[in-house]
């Protein structure tokens, strides 16, 4: 199945006349905050959303907290209010700011493709969780055999770190293998 | 009853306690004449928080507006007199000239009551922050978006938490007390202030040792909100985040107390109590630049 594609400035953009480029306020982040929920709602079930700021200038801790931190928040845990992963695309040095503080305040990750077109964990994580993560991002697809003998961890540790991640929606499970959503050019 | 509150020629953050005094010591419904005549010089907390003066009173206060041309001059290019003529009784001689484009301010005296409010303010410090960070600063250009993050997270304490409007401004000038340049960013209102605000949500944890002062430094210091949801109170946490490397001073007075971070080139107090008392809230953020 593809992935949702959400463009957070076409949001914006049909949300707001005259039309803003930035995301600075808790209204304006509750609003477009909304949207994208309302889209998740009747896309059905999708394993990957794609969410776009590649069209937004700035954004202030309170929007970053409003759309990113809550939709990372509610995607989590044991009653998740959405099925899939999350990526977060079109992320500028400008957006960081405000998105990184958002995710250590709440210990709260999630993966970002960067303006250039890399991928990178972001938030709060463990060091294993990074290796792994990492790992797995580097071999595109990985069992809890392989992260295992990477990292030199028994296996059981290694289902542990894996799960842990699919619990966050930092990967995704394909049988006994994990992946990072990554989106279409993955 | 009338009484006259003297401004002081110099009206910045500091100088602006003592028109406090003044205006505290008179009864509520008192008529007030603020005269600004000998003022040479205002700050933008000096300049917002004399609005709030003259939206905070029963009845319509009369100002009487500096002599000084060069003063009146651009309190009417910083939009003062905008704002100040439905709030004053104006005296003496206004500049019929508006605020422009081509203005000396970096951002005039500008109404907030709503989110658009927010998103004007921040569109319009964009275009002009790249050439004047750099001038004043030394500024990298990653600095501009975190200055318009902090003075968008300043202005949102209005539009969450005041109840009512207010006003923010932005200038750069010559701090001769340190030497420097700086930017002050000022947001100020008369609403209804940090312990009211928070009440609802703190005021029980503290029980009768709840006030102004234990307000601001459960917003400003622990980041608490009066909302309940996750993740609320980012907007102080946020600004303070940025203004540390900057080297940065914060400061907000609310009701009866003032709070302060205070960084290494300045020798403020990081809180007072027992102030006279001033409805709303008045923040002041300073970045210092290049030395003088």
């Amino acid at each position: 199945m593809s992935p949702t594609h959400i463009d957070v400035g076409a949001i914006l953009e049909a949300a707001y006349h005259p039309v803003y480029n930035d995301l600075v306020t808790r209204a304006t982040g509750r609003t477009v905050r909304d949207r994208i929920e309302q889209r998740l709602a009747d896309r059905g079930t999708a394993r990957l959303t794609i969410i776009d700021f590649s069209r937004i200038g700035l954004i202030d801790f309170s929007c970053a907290d409003e759309i990113v931190a809550t939709l990372v928040r509610r995607s989590c845990g044991d009653a998740p209010g959405y099925d899939g992963c999350f990526l977060f695309d079109g992320i500028s040095d400008a957006h960081l700011d405000a998105i990184e503080h958002v995710l250590e305040r709440d210990a709260l990750a999630l993966i970002v493709r960067i303006s250039n077109g890399g991928h990178r964990l972001i938030g709060v994580v463990s060091t294993r969780e990074r290796e792994t993560w990492e790992y797995v991002l580097r071999e595109h697809a990985a069992d809890a055999t392989a992260v295992a003998a990477q990292l030199g961890v028994d296996e059981h540790e290694a289902t542990h770190t894996l799960t842990a991640l699919e619990r966050r929606r930092l990967l995704m499970r394909d049988g006994a293998r994990f992946r990072a959503p990554l989106g279409a050019v993955a | 009853m009338s009484a006259v509150i003297t401004v002081p020629e110099s009206l910045d953050e500091s100088a602006f306690e003592s028109v406090i005094d003044q205006v505290a010591a008179q009864p509520a419904d008192a008529r007030l004449i603020v005269d600004a005549r000998h003022t040479a010089f205002g700050t933008p907390y000096g300049i917002t928080a004399l609005l709030c003066l003259g939206q905070s009173r029963a009845v319509r206060p009369t100002l009487m507006v500096p002599e000084k041309e060069t003063t009146v001059g651009y309190w009417a290019r910083a939009g003062v007199f905008a704002h100040a003529e439905s709030l004053f009784e104006l005296s003496g001689r206004v500049p019929a000239g508006r605020t422009g484009a081509s203005s000396d301010v970096w951002l005039p005296c500008t109404a907030i009551a709503g989110s658009e409010d927010v998103h004007k303010v921040v569109s319009s410090i964009q275009e002009r922050s790249e050439a004047i960070l750099g001038q004043e600063l030394n500024a990298d250009p990653r600095m501009i978006g975190r200055f318009a993050m902090t003075l968008s997270e300043a202005c949102q304490n209005i539009v969450e938490h005041a109840g009512r409007g207010g006003w923010v401004m932005v200038q750069t000038y010559s701090w001769r007390r340190i030497g420097r340049r700086v930017v002050q960013i000022a947001v100020c209102d008369a609403g209804i202030g940090f312990a009211a605000s928070l009440a609802p949500s703190q005021a029980r944890r503290f029980g009768d040792r709840w006030s102004d002062a234990r307000a601001l430094e459960s917003s400003v210091v622990q980041g608490q909100s009066r909302f309940p949801d996750p993740g609320r109170g980012q907007g102080f946490a946020g600004i303070r985040r940025f203004l540390s490397p900057w080297e940065g001073k914060l400061s907000v007075r609310s009701g009866t107390a003032r709070i302060a971070i205070v960084p290494a080139w300045d020798d403020d107090v990081p809180m007072q109590e027992g102030l006279s008392s001033f409805p709303g809230a008045q923040v002041s953020i300073i970045i210092p630049g290049k030395a003088i």
